[in-house]
């Protein structure tokens, strides 16, 4: 066996049981470490399939800023188990058919030789020299270009929205602007006094 | 080399690429692990001068074998777990906080080719690793199940976050006039231009014509690695020591490797981004690691320098600097040099 197939069963394994784990268990705060564990991991199966930019983007965006956000939420709920598990059985149907869907289209991609999916050609073998995230920034800003700044413009109107949505000014704070701080002179805030030495 | 090498290699077979990479990273951690323990004798002793005092001066020599004293200390004590815990997580806090800053050094290049792993996307993956470090912290947190470390760990993660992407900016400066991502190339091309073919390596480095990232760069540095003046996250002044307070022992060793790695770590990025990493700042000098080190040791001094003469940030105030002040400027710098590089006045051709 190729040490490839044994780093992508290892990945795989571990990426599976995280993502088990991130359902079944109980605290919240562990199932969101587990998925940050399932998103690792997936970035490692990328990796092996030779999509470092995209690998690293999952890396840096979802582990290092979306899970961190969420864990800081999450850690500060006050957690009830056993009204977390109430709702079960109504949510069972729609989770159910959710579940349904994805395990025929993974039924899909995994009996792709039944479907004649194996007609397709190998993609070419990298020549030397070759950049992953290079040619993705390429076509990005060449042949996308348009769609790219309207994805970047509605997550620009999402960022505001949700500033704007959240956004109150609170009455009474006793906030001073820096400026105005390192503004102060010493004679703004001491007075030095001369007064005769007092004799008892 | 090669020859030498090759009679061991027959002997490990295939496994060998395995034992020759582990090799390469004992090679690194170890003379990182000296140089972090040394850098705790170093502030010591940096801060005491500053303060008119003399610093650690009694176990051998000048005070020499300090951190080694240190290092036994810490190995031997207890580690305490407090028994409402979360004893798993608890022990996992200080392993992800030290993994990070460790794996972080694969792609550093130390001489031209003397990198563990030359990957192209090398300044992706720093950037990557390096905003992993944050879980660390915030584990530690949460499992101590007690107000103080949480609350350091919520300064922690929020502060992080927001330096991260003002450092990231930075970086992005820096990627546009090299127009690599890889750290070997980086440093090849501030090896390039009028000055450095006039002998005057260092006019030509990324720190002039970048100077605003890289000012944010080293001040997001020490944000970054919670050292003061931004060390609120474990201000001991308000909230003790923050995550650390429930660890001893080992466990607390460990936060501490991290952050002085971490240090090492923001020092020899500044000096390989934009101080021309391994170059020789004149012709007549010979390149090499050494003045890697120099580079690094000044910008290292530069934390200390830092911490022995400014007070410690108000939190609002910090949350200010990064948000309001630093994203903004990199903002702008990163389109004042882009158009810089299409302008017939661009000096990265």
């Amino acid at each position: 066996m190729e040490f490839k197939t044994i780093v992508f069963y290892v990945l795989g394994l571990v990426m599976v049981f995280a993502a088990l784990r991130v359902i079944t268990a109980r605290n919240p705060v562990q199932a969101a470490l587990f998925l940050v564990l399932t998103f690792f991991n997936a970035g490692g199966i990328w990796l092996l399939l030779q999509a470092e930019f995209l690998a690293i983007t999952l890396v840096m965006v979802y582990v290092g800023a979306v899970m961190v956000l969420f864990l800081f939420v999450v850690m500060m709920l006050d957690i009830n188990v056993d009204r977390l598990r109430e709702g079960f059985w109504s949510y069972l149907p729609v989770g159910a058919v959710v579940g349904v869907v994805m395990l025929a289209e993974m039924a899909l991609v995994v009996s792709g030789p039944y479907f004649g999916l194996d007609a397709m050609p190998e993609p070419p073998a990298a020549q030397a020299g070759y950049s992953n995230t290079q040619a993705l920034g390429r076509v990005l800003y060449t042949e996308y270009v348009y769609p790219f700044e309207l994805a970047s413009l509605v997550l620009l109107v999402a960022m505001v929205a949700a500033v704007a949505l959240t956004l109150r000014k609170r009455k009474g704070t006793k906030y001073v602007h820096p400026s105005q701080q390192i503004a102060v002179k010493r004679a703004d805030r001491v007075e030095l006094l001369t007064m005769p030495a007092e004799k008892e | 080399m090669e020859s030498i090498l090759e009679p061991i290699a027959s002997l490990f077979g295939p496994v060998w690429p395995l034992v020759w990479t582990l090799a390469k990273i004992v090679a690194i951690i170890a003379p990182l692990m000296i140089c972090v323990a040394y850098l705790t004798l170093a502030e010591r002793k940096v801060i005491g001068y500053m303060q008119v005092r003399i610093g650690p001066n009694r176990v051998g020599p000048l005070g020499l074998l300090q951190p080694i004293a240190d290092g036994v200390k810490l190995l031997l004590k207890e580690i305490l777990v407090p028994s409402a815990t979360n004893k798993g997580l608890f022990i996992l806090g200080p392993i992800l906080a030290i993994a990070p800053s460790l794996a972080a050094w694969a792609v550093v290049p130390f001489w031209d080719g003397g990198v563990l792993a030359d990957v192209d996307a090398g300044l992706l993956f720093l950037l990557a690793i390096t905003s992993l470090e944050v879980y660390g912290v915030i584990i530690a947190g949460w499992a101590s199940n007690s107000k103080y470390p949480f609350l350091g760990s919520l300064r922690a993660a929020a502060q992080m976050v927001s330096y991260e992407v003002s450092m990231g900016f930075a970086l992005v400066c820096v990627l546009m006039v090299s127009a690599s991502l890889n750290l070997s190339e980086i440093v090849r091309v501030q090896g390039t231009g009028q000055f450095a073919d006039m002998g005057l390596g260092f006019l030509s480095w990324n720190w002039i014509p970048l100077f605003p990232m890289f000012v944010v760069y080293i001040i997001s540095g020490i944000a970054e690695t919670g050292r003061a003046p931004f060390d609120v996250i474990e201000g001991e002044s308000e909230i003790v020591a923050g995550h650390m307070v429930e660890y001893s022992g080992m466990t607390f060793a460990l936060f501490f490797l991290a952050e002085y790695a971490n240090m090492w770590l923001v020092a020899i990025l500044t000096a390989i981004l934009f101080m021309g990493g391994w170059l020789s700042p004149v012709a007549f000098l010979p390149d090499g690691f050494h003045w890697l080190f120099i580079k690094c040791s000044a910008i290292v001094f530069i934390f200390l320098w830092a911490r022995a003469t400014f007070p410690r940030f108000r939190y609002d105030h910090i949350m200010r600097l990064g948000w309001k002040v630093f994203i903004p400027v990199t903002l702008v710098w990163v389109l004042v040099v882009a158009v810089w590089i299409m302008s017939p006045l661009s000096i990265w051709n």
